[in-house]
């Protein structure tokens, strides 16, 4: 297995550099510029704009200048926060994103992995068909209706809890409600994967035989059922955890969390191409990083899994 | 009930007023003047002691700098109104313009040089003087490309200005603006501009900490390097989070200044904001949900008042159909723009035919009224077949949003029903229509504009040919005669009828617009806020403002 992490791990940086380099292009070719606006700028001004970006010189060498910041850790200023470097942006945001997504994590791995347990232990009863129901539901609900009905219930009506905003990790109260509009619909999927999981190991032989020898059912359930149940899980968590982790630009507006989510998705649309290099890299590395570690983590589960190379 | 208390405050503050001149002999007419405008904009009691100054409002997104050279958009301006004060401010009532750094100043008989005086008490946030030194240095830095200021056209009217601006004179000592001592600029202007006050008073033409900008680059900004000379400065700034102001202790009118704490919040979500001011938690909201208009609308917290800005359709005049002013006539006439702002904007949007709101005494012209039926003979005198309607179809271009689509969608059927034509929808992002629009890639598109200062000129001079803001090729040589009359033309009345000509040529004649109406400023203010008029500029400067429960 060390062998395959290695190898792996060398691998992370082509697959980065390849995807670094295709948005370079892509977002450039894109119609519109940064510095389109409803007030056309003099030509001078952006004449001089293009030169202190080098917006001025052929796409090659803009990529020349990109690749050599990018090797220093300097991502470029932005086009569009005219006074924040783009390391600086990622440095104000991604901490709460990950914040955020930390908590949001926690919450649909518990929900998810108890439901599913439940019902796959509870098969084809009422425990069964309220879980998976209510899982249905969760999948369906767009996150941009769950969230304004959680403000109305827990923030409007109740009070219990902030309705918006962000006041610094010293006041967490402010992140229930974003971090469970952002975990349920994980959590609903995450139920899914694990019932069926469960079902899928409930049947084998090797559960049979341990009940046959008289096992106590705990220990069936936690100790062989559970680790092989949980695969479908596992290799779902890699992408979701990036996802989750690197922001949601919807609940990240409904409740007004400085994120890096909004981020993304504004830098596309301003032609920020400073800031939409930055974000792509930091939402790439966490990908490869996330999938090797699903991979890692489905080895330690599953002694059937060889890797090559090992 | 805002309104009613805003009037007996002006009540109470005029019999105060009269008390003081009764008291006080009046020295020289001036101060008197200078007492009466100000005094009218203080509160008559110290009741509002009582109440806690610390003032809390949206400003609906995170500013892209509070630099005042480079900003260019209204939540930067209201941040950085505060931060930094020109030579002259705008009265917040009647945004005429009023001293603020310069205390006085005069203007030569023939209008072309500006003499401003720069009052002793003039302080940066870190206790230098403001200079006549700074203001020369801030200029030239906005007229130096570099810097990359968007708003530099705003200095264009002072002499040489442009031509430094552009390169083609290299020395700034042939630009009009010099300093006879420090505590006066003088500014020579290429041609008399009549509302070149008002543009001293825009946040281009602000001073700015040159020596902090050279020693701290871009990161000046920031709340430890900050330097200003506004009456707040910068206590915090969490990007995306909240920005803090606190007044400025150095701040020659420091005793004005009565909220103790601004907090600036920079939430985009309009329906989260919107239950924030329901909690109490925001004292203003500069924006309502469009969807609850009519629930926003009971509120008494609401208020709607006029902006200056036009939305509008431009009409590319180089491509068939609308190369044939005929046609571009009937599509402005087929237009029933009161049932558009009645029924599908519903926030007491003003319908227009014309293209400038009233500004500065200017009375728009009436433009083309709706008339279906002169619509379709024009239509039909341009050659299109009006009853069979398959021989004309159009592409209504605007930028993705559900408030553009149902105007499009309204526009769209109107047209339909009154001229037969069929109108294909298309949507995109906003910085590819903006380049569409600038190639001239399109049929109609959707558009506004908002006026950068308190004249007509703001919204003509857009329409030269060639104009960097025109993008519909249109083009008129007896337009641009008049631009440049205008430009010359001192007399205000004389003036107005100059640009009453240009606009009868744009909405009556040529129509290379569509007019559709004028803007307004819908938002929430509590009722606890006190020194905050209504204005077409939407200027509420915050040293005038306080709170009282």
């Amino acid at each position: 297995m060390p062998g395959y992490v290695v190898s792996r791990l060398l691998q992370a940086p082509v697959v980065l550099f390849v995807l670094v380099t295709i948005t370079f292009f892509m977002v450039r070719l894109a119609p519109g510029g940064p510095f389109a606006s409803e007030r056309r700028l003099d030509p001078v001004i952006e004449k001089a704009l293009h030169e202190k970006f080098h917006l001025d010189k052929p796409l090659p060498e803009q990529y020349g200048y990109f690749l050599a910041d990018l090797l220093k850790g300097d991502l470029g200023p932005s086009f569009k926060h005219r006074n924040q470097s783009v390391n600086q942006i990622i440095a104000a945001t991604l901490p709460q994103s990950i914040v955020l997504g930390g908590i949001a994590i926690t919450v649909a791995l518990s929900i998810g992995l108890a439901a599913g347990v439940v019902s796959a232990l509870k098969h084809n009863t009422s425990w069964d068909y309220t879980a998976m129901t209510a899982a249905v539901v969760g999948i369906s609900l767009p996150t941009f209706v769950i969230g304004p009905l959680l403000q109305l219930q827990f923030a409007v009506y109740w009070t219990w809890l902030p309705l918006a905003g962000y006041e610094g990790m010293g006041r967490p109260s402010y992140l229930v409600l974003p971090a469970v509009t952002l975990g349920l619909p994980f959590a609903a999927r995450i139920a899914r994967l694990m019932r069926a999981g469960m079902l899928d190991v409930l049947q084998q032989d090797f559960v049979r035989t341990a009940r046959a020898r008289g096992m106590p059912e705990y220990i069936v359930v936690f100790r062989h059922a559970f680790r092989g149940g949980i695969l479908p899980v596992v290799s779902y968590l890699g992408p979701a955890f990036t996802q989750i982790l690197t922001g949601s630009l919807v609940v990240e507006k409904i409740f007004q969390i400085p994120g890096l989510g909004r981020e993304f998705v504004e830098a596309a649309l301003n032609r920020d191409y400073t800031l939409v290099m930055g974000t792509v890299i930091v939402y790439g590395v966490f990908v490869v990083g996330f999938n090797l570690a699903a991979d890692i983590a489905y080895g330690i589960l599953d002694p059937r899994v060889q890797y090559e190379g090992a | 009930m805002r309104l009613e208390s805003t009037a007996i405050m002006t009540i109470q503050c005029f019999l105060r007023c009269l008390s003081v001149c009764v008291l006080v002999s009046c020295s020289t007419s001036f101060r008197t003047l200078a007492a009466d405008w100000k005094s009218a904009l203080m509160p008559a009691t110290d009741a509002w002691k009582d109440t806690p100054q610390i003032f809390t409002f949206n400003n609906g997104a995170e500013p892209e700098s509070i630099d005042p050279a480079l900003i260019t958009g209204v939540p930067e301006s209201r941040i950085v109104n505060e931060l930094f004060e020109g030579l002259v401010t705008l009265d917040p009532k009647t945004l005429e313009p009023r001293p603020g750094v310069a205390d006085r100043w005069e203007i030569s008989d023939d209008g072309l040089v500006y003499r401003f005086h720069i009052r002793d008490a003039a302080r940066w946030s870190n206790g230098s003087p403001v200079t006549a030194m700074d203001f020369y240095r801030s200029w030239k830095r906005v007229l130096t490309p570099s810097t990359g200021a968007a708003y530099v056209y705003q200095l264009y009217a002072v002499k040489g200005a442009a031509a430094y601006s552009r390169g083609e004179i290299s020395s700034f000592d042939e630009v009009g603006i010099s300093v006879p001592d420090r505590a006066t600029l003088r500014v020579e202007l290429a041609a008399p501009c009549t509302y070149f006050l008002d543009l001293v008073a825009f946040h281009t033409l602000m001073p700015v900490p040159v020596d902090a900008i050279n020693a701290h680059g871009d990161q000046w900004v920031h709340p430890t390097h900050f330097v200003g000379n506004g009456p707040y400065v910068l206590k915090s700034w969490e990007p995306r989070q909240k920005i803090e102001l606190v007044p400025n202790d150095d701040y020659w009118d420091r005793s004005t200044c009565k909220l103790e704490r601004v907090v600036v919040l920079p939430y985009d979500d309009v329906d989260t904001s919107y239950k924030l001011f329901l909690q109490g938690k925001i004292h203003w909201l500069p924006a309502i949900p469009i969807a609850r208009i009519h629930e926003v609308q009971r509120n008494p917290d609401y208020y709607a008042m006029p902006y200056l800005g036009t939305y509008f359709y431009r009409l590319n005049v180089n491509r068939p159909p609308f190369d044939d002013v005929r046609v571009r006539k009937a599509f402005s006439m087929a237009l029933n723009r009161e049932s558009i702002t009645r029924h599908v904007l519903k926030g007491g949007q003003q319908p227009a035919s014309w293209f400038c709101p009233p500004v500065a005494g200017y009375e728009p012209v009436k433009g083309l009224q709706y008339d279906p039926e002169g619509a379709r003979r024009l239509l039909r005198d341009a050659g299109v077949d009006v009853e069979s309607g398959n021989t004309l179809r159009v592409e209504l271009l605007y930028n993705t949003s559900e408030a553009h689509k149902k105007v499009a969608e309204a526009v769209a059927a109107q047209w339909k029903k009154n001229l037969n034509v069929t109108v294909a929808l298309r949507n995109s992002e906003w910085k590819v229509l903006l380049g569409d629009m600038s190639n001239l890639n399109y049929q109609i598109v959707r558009s506004s504009w908002v006026g950068d200062y308190g004249d007509p000129n703001t919204f003509f001079d857009m329409w030269i040919t060639g104009g960097g803001n025109n993008r519909t090729g249109w083009s008129n040589a007896r337009y641009d005669a008049l631009l440049a009359q205008a430009a010359a033309e001192r007399d205000k009345a004389r003036r107005n009828l100059l640009f009453q000509e240009m606009e009868r040529i744009l909405v009556e004649e040529e129509l290379p617009i569509i007019p559709l109406y004028i803007y307004v400023n819908q938002g929430l203010l509590d009722e606890a806020v006190c020194g905050w008029f209504e204005n077409v500029r939407d200027y509420h400067p915050l040293k005038y403002i306080w709170l009282e429960e």
